[in-house]
């Protein structure tokens, strides 16, 4: 499903937080939102998702604006994926996961076989199954990160709006998340820290004190021209044989 | 086949235990007192009250079983229903273990309001009172939820735990202050439920008419806070997680909050602030029956009412003689949960 943003707006506070966001992202891409800390990255994606409502502009699936939709019609369409997860009650995987279904039930609709077996998979795609009793407050950080996003499987949206995915996360899990990403053909949004995971992507777009500085694909984005000014560093493009993408090496703009 | 045959029956099965666990619970608190009563005895009033022919029981026995225990124990029971499930869902919703709306000093402003109402004079009749608990229920609530979200600031996590039942702490002593003040300024010696009363939580108040209030407040109550169970679970990540799984988080938080703080109004104003029943219970429930509030909300509302009909004969026995009151029964057994409630939740977050 397609997802249009149209002169995307908003402060807090008095503070303008984003300022005339437009972009158009294809059925099926993936888009890497990268900016400084604080550029209004996770703004953005709640915007997008339908939990913060902006002061001007629109968000678009297909042809409908988010904001006349349903919250359960939106949580159809639109998984989101947080950091923040953490919970005191004591869950287990399986429930944490089952969780993922709730848009799609109702009193009318209780918990079904179909619901099951959506769930079944979503764990197995997330390697989650030999955990399902554990509770989830018992798991490591990976292991959380991989139960929220079998959980949002489990919601089978249309659209993943991902918040730092794969941070906090040793190198084996970030892999693991990031493969994921690039195999799975719906479309995608990801707001990431380390420019190097941008690459898993189709498209990028940068934002940087709440405006849109750039926006296009990984090849016409992640140059020094286009880095080095929002984020203050200096960048080398290293392209080597054997590797899939290239890799961008990073200095101190202010060290020679 | 068989077992698909057993799993149909669940739900009746369910239903059958479920009725008799209460029937036995209330039949307890009707025979166990001052004086013994036969279980026949029981059973002609009954026959007799509800019109059928009976052999004629003694006037102080019908008396003692129909004006005094039957009401006193239904009574307990719809508070133990009311208070447990305003505790399940202040746990959700704050999404902290150690809500109940005692803690939180939701009781305190609900006596504040019956009070003000009942001294102050816009009428004395159960309703008015009820209505007056209501308001000062939902005062106390806006004043401990803002002054827990000053003390935390603009966090994204929400309120902080430490903050809330702090806040608790605060609003609590406050509105027991304030009826304290109000009582003590009216002195009016017709005024018989007195500050003990409105603190500890008393059941010797209880009648018919109370009854006819308290029954069907607590079961509305239940079945609107039933329906939600779904939103409920969702909520187990937060509120901003919730509305990602499209639940209206806004207007079922207001709902559900306006539902745990009539339902904790209305038991207030009959029986005056018991403590301890809505943190005990759901967290004894989870325990045995899980976190699903399928399952957590029914578990929990049984086992309330239950719960308060064994504290009030617990407060009726144990001393001979003379009845404690209620609240003094479910604190003795409330603080050492709170306790470990405390110190096991502490634990999980450091971890």
């Amino acid at each position: 499903m397609q997802i249009q943003l149209k002169n995307i707006s908003k402060s807090l506070q008095g503070q303008p937080i984003l300022q005339d966001i437009s972009f158009c992202l294809s059925s099926g891409e993936s888009l890497a939102i990268i900016g400084p800390n604080g550029s209004g990255k996770s703004t953005l994606l709640r915007i997008m998702a339908g939990l913060i409502a902006s002061d001007s502009g629109h968000v678009m699936i297909g042809d409908k604006p988010v904001n006349t939709m349903s919250t359960r019609a939106t949580a159809q369409i639109l998984g989101f994926f947080s950091q923040e997860t953490s919970t005191t009650e004591a869950i287990s995987v399986h429930e944490v996961v089952k969780l993922g279904r709730t848009p799609w039930l109702s009193f009318a609709t209780p918990f079904g076989k179909r619901d099951h077996e959506i769930v079944t998979k979503a764990m197995m795609t997330m390697k989650m199954t030999s955990l399902s009793r554990k509770r989830y407050n018992r798991l490591s950080g990976g292991e959380k990160q991989r139960a929220q996003i079998a959980r949002l499987l489990a919601q089978a949206p249309h659209i993943f709006l991902l918040d730092e995915p794969a941070n906090h996360l040793d190198i084996h899990h970030q892999m693991t998340i990031l493969n994921w990403v690039k195999k799975h053909n719906s479309t995608m949004v990801l707001a990431l820290h380390d420019l190097n995971h941008a690459f898993m992507c189709d498209k990028v777009a940068v934002i940087d004190k709440g405006t849109l500085a750039a926006f296009g694909t990984v090849d016409e984005i992640l140059v020094p021209d286009i880095i080095d000014p929002v984020f203050h560093v200096r960048t080398k493009r290293i392209i080597a044989d054997g590797l899939a993408h290239p890799i961008l090496h990073f200095c101190n703009a202010d060290s020679s | 086949m068989k077992l698909s045959f057993i799993n149909a029956c669940k739900p009746a099965l369910y239903g059958i235990s479920t009725a008799m666990v209460i029937i036995i619970a209330l039949g307890c608190g009707v025979i166990i007192g001052e004086t013994t009563i036969k279980i026949d005895t029981i059973w002609h009033v009954i026959l007799h009250e509800a019109g059928f022919d009976a052999p004629e029981v003694n006037t102080i026995d019908h008396g003692i079983i129909w004006s005094y225990r039957l009401p006193r124990a239904l009574i307990a029971m719809c508070c133990g229903i009311a208070l447990a499930l305003s505790g399940v869902v202040l746990q959700a919703i704050l999404r902290n273990p150690l809500s109940d709306p005692y803690i939180l000093g939701l009781s305190a402003g609900a006596s504040t309001g019956a009070v003000a109402v009942a001294i102050l004079g816009f009428g004395a009749g159960q309703l008015s009172l009820s209505a007056g608990a209501f308001a000062g229920a939902l005062i106390a609530f806006a004043f401990v939820g803002l002054l827990a979200r000053l003390a935390t600031g603009n966090h994204p996590s929400g309120t902080s735990s430490l903050a809330l039942l702090l806040a608790g702490v605060a609003g609590a002593q406050l509105f027991h202050a304030l009826t304290a003040l109000i009582i003590a300024k009216s002195a009016d010696a017709n005024q018989p439920r007195g500050i003990i009363f409105w603190m500890m939580g008393n059941l010797s108040g209880s009648r018919w008419q109370d009854v006819q209030l308290a029954v069907p407040v607590s079961l509305i109550g239940a079945v609107v806070i039933y329906c939600h169970a779904r939103a409920l679970d969702a909520m187990t990540f937060g509120r901003e997680a919730a509305q990602a799984m499209g639940i209206r988080t806004k207007q079922v938080t207001s709902l559900l909050i306006a539902t745990s703080a009539l339902l904790t109004a209305v038991m207030v104003s009959m029986t005056g602030a018991i403590g301890f029943v809505g943190l005990v219970i759901p967290h004894a429930m989870r325990f045995i029956v899980g976190v699903r509030h399928f399952v957590l909300i029914p578990a929990s509302a049984i086992a309330g009412g239950v719960f308060l009909i064994v504290a009030d004969i617990v407060s009726r026995v144990l001393i001979s003689g003379q009845t404690l009151p209620i609240g003094v029964v479910t604190a003795l057994v409330g603080g050492p949960a709170f306790a470990i409630i405390l110190v096991r939740s502490s634990r999980a977050d450091s971890a």
